[in-house]
């Protein structure tokens, strides 16, 4: 009788520090109540698929959230990163290079947001700000406002595996996206870029004071970031076989939801790569669960603005009380 | 003796059991300028605090034209006629000095609306009281400091001061703007305005006060007309502070010099040499503002310097970057732990590292946690750091334990030269004799130490050599046989020596 109270009292204990994990567990005990579909395994295999694009690129967004800064600038380098990536697998090139130039392309993004930052001393909102109104704009140049088609090319049927293709029944993306995870749980907690992402982020003059160099450190967060903005960009158009010119409006602030809803603060220094994962399930569950429920898509923003707001307040007031 | 217009009758103040105001007595006369003199923390600012209604006091008596008086804020000490002019003045830059003066006071019409016609009127009414001949509608932020603070002034006039409080007016005020302050405090003196005037300059304190008051560790020294007194006198007063505490003292044969400064001159310090030697610590005395902490800070490539060389072991050394100061073995523990000496939000262990992490990771960077936990826990034994545990977050010590980490992170470099400031500061008593012992260990071990220190008792009671520090000058350095309280605040006020 003892033990079993010691035991429930550690679940619990393990629940109130995560608190978004809580959040998650209650969707998913609703959604079973409400639609006996919700646990089938078709259904879950979507609910991660879709969720893997977000989840992606809120794993950079993690980084650059961790060192008290932001990273508005990432739909538009996903726009832009899978524009090119559908030219270049149309033209007929190689498919390695095609996915290779086109990260290349996102981390050079990334890193100019980066100097930007630290050379060029701008918020980081502003900054990004700029790229994303620049990227988009160039977008629409570059497509002329018109899809572009990734077929047609020597490798479009390899490249359409990325987003298509199954491995053991589980579709590709699910695989990239936890291995982005890992790595960017393993920078975070093992290697001493991670250390001092969250020592920038939680007090920058003291890291700088300690002989660090956080000029590196941001420029490797946004580079970071603009990688696996373009990383996601590349699953889309493979998935679609094509490239939308307004693909990915919004999906910064998907990935920010997915962050705070994770419970990483605003403000930096604390935060975890696993609550990340966890607001980017979230997100992914609600959109399906609205979409099961068969909600108006008008609603939906209007739902998901409510849950989003009632999580952050609850992680909000927990930690105020603490 | 002229009327008392502010009597201030044993005030006493004390924050969360600290007493910094023990029983003060402080009388401001009509018509007369008052000197409030003490070294740094003697309590001067928070009896001005009281004065204006910043701070409640915890016991105590104020009268004003012998009523007893209590202001809940400086809005109600302004509205009896007190006005503080503080060292950093509280001026609007993007207002012009017009709208500065009448800030939250402006005259409206009946739609609320400002009457500016009016107020840039008035406002050159106050100014041509001052002999200012500024545009009332130019921008403060592109005026001179000098003339910012007689924009203050006219806001005080404007509030109709009767008590003008001045806190180190002159601190960066050019010679002849300091000039021009001083023919306008005579004015308003001569007008039956009277004037509070803190500063560390005693010179200035000869030129322009009839009568001093000197605060010492929260107590009334005394108070006295300018005419009995010499400069001499006066610093004896500020200093004279018993030397009862214990310091742990290790006598060394300093060996070869390791640091060598020559002529180093930036923004904040002119004309600085010396030296250090291995096995030595070299006490830097100063009162705020002396440049000491900025001296530091340029040694250790926080500051760019402008001229001058560092020599570090004969070999000349380029320090652009606490990178770089570190990787040449000069280490700094910061004065101000909590801004930019430690992360709160990082755990004993990650702090103790992050300096050197290097040491503790592989190729691609990845940290070898049990190394990094060895190291940790050998700080946090021979330191004796209070805490639960390596991992137990910083923000959760004391602050004698945090600074403890601090110095571990810095030893953990490996320095040649480690710069302390203020390494006492915000730690109680029982961690500061820790914290000398540390220090004296570290010596002993060979290592050339740099001890920035507000306290006097401290520099003496732990200095081989002592540098005293004035305006960004060294105006002395003094072996510690002949150091004496006197010459070291002798020299720090900058007084002549000859």
């Amino acid at each position: 009788m003892k033990k079993l109270s010691f035991s429930s009292k550690s679940i619990k204990e393990i629940l109130m520090r995560n608190k978004p994990l809580i959040v998650l567990l209650i969707l998913c005990v609703i959604m079973s109540l409400m639609n006996d579909r919700f646990w089938t395994w078709g259904n879950i295999i979507t609910v991660l698929r879709q969720t893997s694009i977000n989840a992606v690129i809120a794993a950079g967004m993690t980084f650059a959230i961790l060192i008290g800064g932001i990273d508005l600038s990432v739909g538009s380098v996903f726009a832009i990163c899978g524009a090119i990536a559908a030219t270049l697998i149309a033209s007929g090139m190689d498919v390695v290079l095609v996915i290779l130039i086109t990260l290349l392309l996102g981390l050079g993004i990334g890193l100019v947001n980066g100097l930007l930052i630290s050379k060029g001393r701008l918020q980081p909102f502003i900054a990004t700000l700029g790229t994303m109104t620049l990227l988009r704009g160039f977008t629409l140049v570059y497509t002329q406002g018109k899809p572009i088609s990734a077929r047609g090319g020597a490798d479009s049927l390899i490249f359409s595996k990325i987003g298509t293709g199954y491995i053991l029944n589980i579709p590709i993306p699910i695989y990239i996206m936890i291995l982005v995870f890992i790595i960017a749980y393993y920078i975070l907690r093992h290697l001493r870029m991670g250390r001092y992402i969250y020592s920038l982020g939680s007090n920058e003059e003291a890291t700088m004071y300690s002989a660090i160099k956080i000029d590196n450190v941001k420029l490797f967060v946004y580079g970071a970031s603009g990688l696996l903005a373009a990383l996601a960009g590349i699953i889309l158009t493979s998935r679609l076989g094509s490239a939308q010119p307004t693909a990915g409006a919004g999906y910064e602030l998907d990935a920010i939801a997915a962050v705070v809803l994770g419970g990483t603060s605003m403000s930096g220094g604390i935060g975890t790569i696993s609550g990340t994962v966890i607001g980017a399930l979230i997100i992914g569950l609600l959109n399906n669960a609205l979409n099961l429920l068969q909600v108006p898509s008008y609603y939906q923003d209007v739902a998901k603005g409510v849950v989003i707001l009632i999580a952050v307040l609850l992680d909000r007031k927990q930690k105020a009380s603490r | 003796m002229p009327e008392k217009i502010i009597s201030m009758k044993n005030i006493r103040k004390e924050f969360s059991g600290v007493h910094v105001l023990k029983g003060v007595d402080f009388n401001v006369y009509d018509g007369r300028i008052m000197a409030l003199l003490g070294e740094n923390g003697a309590g001067k600012s928070t009896l001005m605090k009281i004065l204006t209604g910043v701070y409640s006091k915890t016991s105590g008596e104020i009268l004003m034209d012998g009523k007893e008086v209590n202001f809940a804020s400086t809005k109600e000490s302004q509205k009896n006629g007190i006005a503080i002019i503080h060292q950093e003045l509280n001026l609007v830059r993007h207002l012009s000095i017009g709208e500065n003066i009448f800030l939250g006071r402006e005259p409206v019409a009946k739609i609320r609306n400002i009457k500016w016609k009016q107020l840039y009127e008035e406002a050159r009414k106050w100014l041509d009281k001052l002999g200012l001949n500024e545009d009332p509608r130019e921008l403060v932020g592109n005026i001179s400091v000098g003339k910012q603070q007689l924009v203050e002034i006219a806001k005080a006039l404007s509030l109709n001061a009767r008590v003008i409080i001045m806190d180190e007016p002159t601190g960066a005020l050019t010679v002849s703007e300091t000039e021009k302050l001083f023919s306008v405090i005579r004015e308003l003196k001569e007008q039956g305005h009277s004037i509070v005037y803190i500063s560390h300059r005693l010179k200035e304190i000869f030129e322009i006060c009839d009568d001093v008051t000197v605060l010492r560790d929260g107590e009334l020294i005394g108070e006295s007309s300018i005419g009995e007194l010499d400069e001499d006198k006066i610093i004896e007063m500020m200093v004279g502070r018993k030397l009862d505490e214990q310091y742990p003292r290790v006598l060394c044969d300093p060996g070869d010099v390791v640091l060598d400064v020559k002529d180093l001159n930036n923004r904040f310090v002119r004309n600085v040499s010396f030296q250090l030697r291995h096995g030595e610590i070299l006490g830097v005395a100063g009162l705020m503002g002396a440049g000491r902490t900025e001296l530091a800070r340029t040694l250790y490539g926080i500051y760019k310097k402008d001229r001058g060389d560092i020599l570090l072991e004969n070999r000349k050394v380029r320090l652009a970057s606490p990178t770089d100061a570190l990787a040449q073995g000069i280490a700094y523990v910061s004065e101000d732990r909590k801004a930019n000496g430690i992360v709160l939000g990082l755990s004993v262990r990650e702090n103790i590292t992050l300096a050197s992490l290097k040491a503790y990771s592989g190729v691609i960077g990845n940290i070898s946690k049990a190394k990094e936990e060895q190291s940790a826990q050998h700080y946090v034994d021979s330191m004796s750091i209070k805490t639960s545990g390596t991992k137990q977050l910083l923000k959760y010590l004391s602050g004698g334990n945090q600074q403890k980490v601090s110095l571990a992170k810095n030893l953990d470099s490996n320095p040649k030269v480690l710069i302390l400031d203020e390494p006492t500061r915000g730690v109680d008593v029982g961690a500061k004799k820790e914290i000398y012992e540390l220090i004296n260990r570290f010596k002993k071990e060979g290592m050339s130490i740099i001890m920035i220190s507000s306290e006097i008792p401290e520099i003496l009671g732990m200095s081989d050599r002592i540098m005293v520090m004035h305006e960004g000058e060294i105006t002395g350095i003094l072996n510690r046989e002949e150091a004496t309280q006197e010459k070291i605040m002798g020299l720090a006020v900058g007084k002549d020596v000859n």
